[in-house]
């Protein structure tokens, strides 16, 4: 059977480590004893092929995977040590530290400066109006998003191009000051220059937050992460460092994958 | 150049090319007769209606100089003050004063058919502004229900031949009748006014609207949002289906055994009215606004939820929003159908003869379609007219509801 292969990765602390995690869409086993470590300030890709169940690994993170009725986690799965389904933390306070990136740009149909100013409005975290502009323009910046929008912070913010919109869902995730970000195919459905921008921000993002990114594309992975996770089946066959999955696997599988042999 | 034709350039392929072509031609012929023919029938509707309706709004008056200084009335604005002043007129004589001026001015024939209720309005005047008994003043005061039918070439030949002398000597026109916006149901339909029953229906609207729209959107949320997808859920969805295809008379049954035994003084009221339309009205909110929900794009209560969103925050903050402009269509396509809707308060007593206008939701009053199937059910012709009246104002607030409506929507809607 599969034995997941953990190569000696211990020159780095692990932000959310995962133990034996199983996820369930009624009787459909989706995830099967997935064990691995998120590292802090890395970033670390899921690859696979479709429907591997990556993306459904990524949402249990953030227990996005609530919203779905009939999904059911089993295992263990901490953030600094705390284990986010079983122990008193709430899924509120988990979701303002573990943020969340989509697949689509999504936007809320409300100007650009209150997608930015409305996590950091719901959480307190911001009193006065000064308060709150500086929290734009600080999140605005960080997702390289400020010098286009600067003039325009009332437009609304579907107005704004794909590549645009998904940095504003970036700088939205930011604004709240989170602990881990989990992105879930950015740039699937951007065009290559605006694939470009993104990756070049989680590039200058990775050195302040913990990255999880699941993507279907070999070269993103190998461009802008530092540890690679290759999932089949819904097992995750390897994990280790970028260089080392793509020059050097240990698995046939992953080395089947990356070749292009599947996929 | 080769011999091969392509397929479709054979003339066979012209040919159901052209055929194509026709069939098209003929559906969006037979489309826009569908439109035409709609609107003849509108317009056709409206034409009649209006030049009926005109009538409605006019009414045959004659004017009377009446010289109070002879009269020998009392004009002490401390008693005209007071509550019973009308009683004090009239047994100071000013119904008699009125016969007297107004034999003098159209003669023994055309004072007889003053309307029999006339001095009242002569006693409204003199009340609001007692100064006019210092001298003479003209009153324009309506004509009996026959000579009215007689001016208009109907009712028997003497009448007809009474109201045309008198109108040939300036005594008896045909005037605009805004009392009519302001007055309530009487016997006589030269007496008639709408008031009565608008105020009805708004008191009624309010109150349906004030019951049916919070809960027809708090049980559409609650569905879509919170509740589980089980056998229960299931079951009231079906329920909540077929109340809404529920005939209308069946909840009048309703509010009469329920509401009526519930507060049994207020039978004919708008609370009760007004309770009775909400039942008919929620189940079509909580249908269109759980579509409204619906539509809502799971990406937004996902973005929404993944920075840190409580439950109750992604509903109020994102679908809501996003839904209202829906909510309110349906919940204004309910209030319409609740508008119209006569049938159900027929059972609560809505049908009386109410001579005044309802001063608040628990005195008797009547609405709009439930006045005009009372006045279409009167033989006195002179309600035909007025009845054309009333549905043109019916059809006024109706638009003007719908017209709210959609400006709500227009503000409210958000793209994305």
């Amino acid at each position: 059977m599969v034995t997941v292969v953990h190569p000696n990765l211990e020159d780095t602390n692990a932000k959310m480590s995962a133990r034996d995690v199983s996820v369930f869409y009624g009787d459909k086993k989706a995830i099967d004893d997935v064990s691995i470590d998120i590292p802090t300030k890395y970033v670390t890709a899921f690859i696979g092929p479709s429907g591997c169940g990556k993306s459904t690994f990524l949402r249990t993170l953030n227990r996005m995977n609530d919203t779905i009725p009939s999904a059911r986690v089993e295992g263990e799965i901490t953030l600094d040590g705390e284990d986010i389904y079983r122990s008193k933390m709430d899924v509120v306070q988990l979701r303002a530290r573990v943020g969340m990136v989509f697949q689509k740009p999504n936007p809320f149909p409300k100007s650009i400066y209150d997608n930015v100013a409305y996590g950091p409005k719901i959480h307190g975290l911001v009193g006065s109006k000064s308060e709150i502009d500086e929290v734009v323009e600080k999140s605005l910046r960080r997702a390289g998003l400020w010098m286009e929008v600067k003039d325009r912070l009332e437009d609304s913010g579907t107005a704004l191009s794909g590549g645009q919109q998904q940095r504003l869902c970036i700088a939205r995730a930011i604004a709240v000051d989170p602990e881990v970000i989990l992105m879930d195919e950015p740039c699937s459905a951007l065009d290559p220059i605006a694939t470009a921008k993104i990756e070049e921000l989680i590039d200058e993002l990775s050195g302040r937050y913990a990255i999880v990114i699941v993507t279907h594309s070999m070269q993103q992975a190998a461009r802008v992460s530092q540890r690679t996770a290759f999932f089949h089946l819904g097992k995750m066959v390897e994990y280790g460092r970028t260089s080392d999955i793509f020059t050097n696997p240990l698995e046939k599988r992953t080395q089947d994958y990356i070749t292009g042999r599947y996929g | 150049m080769s011999d091969r034709l392509a397929p479709t350039r054979t003339a066979e392929f012209e040919a159901r090319l052209k055929k194509r072509y026709a069939a098209e031609r003929r559906f969006k012929m037979a489309g826009l007769g569908a439109i035409l023919f709609s609107v003849g029938v509108l317009a056709f509707l409206l034409v009649t209606m209006g030049f009926n309706g005109i009538g409605g709004f006019q009414r045959a008056e004659m004017n009377v100089p009446i010289d109070f200084t002879q009269a020998g009335l009392s004009g002490d604005p401390a008693v005209l003050a007071q509550p019973d002043a009308v009683q004090t007129l009239e047994a100071q004589g000013l119904p008699s004063i009125v016969d007297f001026y107004a034999e003098q001015k159209l003669g023994a024939e055309g004072a007889a058919h003053i309307s029999a209720s006339a001095w009242r309005l002569v006693a409204d005047r003199i009340i609001d502004d007692p100064a006019i008994l210092r001298g003479t003043a003209t009153f324009s005061l309506p004509a009996s229900a026959k000579l009215a039918a007689g001016l208009n070439g109907e009712g028997s030949p003497e009448m007809r031949a009474l109201a045309t002398s008198l109108a040939q000597q300036g005594k008896l026109e045909t005037k605009l009748d805004l009392g009519f916006l302001e007055r309530a149901d009487a016997t006589d339909p030269q007496q008639v006014g709408i008031w009565g029953a608008l105020k009805g229906s708004m008191l009624t609207m309010i109150v349906t609207l004030l019951m049916a729209f919070p809960i027809g959107v708090m049980a559409a949320l609650y569905l879509e949002e919170y509740a589980a997808k089980n056998r229960w859920t299931d079951l009231i969805e079906v329920s909540i289906n077929n109340l809404a295809a529920v005939p209308s008379i069946i909840f009048g049954l309703l509010g009469l055994a329920v509401f009526l035994w519930i507060f049994p003084n207020m039978r004919s009221a708008p609370l009760i009215g007004g309770m009775t339309l909400a039942l008919m009205t929620m189940p079509v909110i909580v249908i269109s606004g759980r579509n409204a929900i619906k539509a809502v794009p799971p990406s937004i209560r996902d973005g929404a939820l993944a920075v840190g969103a409580s439950p109750v925050q992604v509903v109020f903050h994102h679908v809501l929003p996003l839904a209202l402009p829906g909510i309110l269509t349906g919940t204004i396509i309910g209030m319409a159908r609740a508008l119209g809707e006569t049938a159900p308060l027929l059972m609560i007593g809505m049908r009386a003869f109410v001579a005044t206008p309802p001063q608040d939701f628990t005195s008797p009053a009547t609405v709009l379609p439930v006045q005009i199937f009372l006045w279409s059910d009167e033989i006195d012709r002179g309600f035909v007219e007025r009845t054309s009246a009333a549905i043109i104002v019916l059809l006024v607030f109706l638009l003007l509801m719908n017209g709210l409506a959609i400006y709500l929507r227009n503000r409210f809607e958000k793209k994305w």
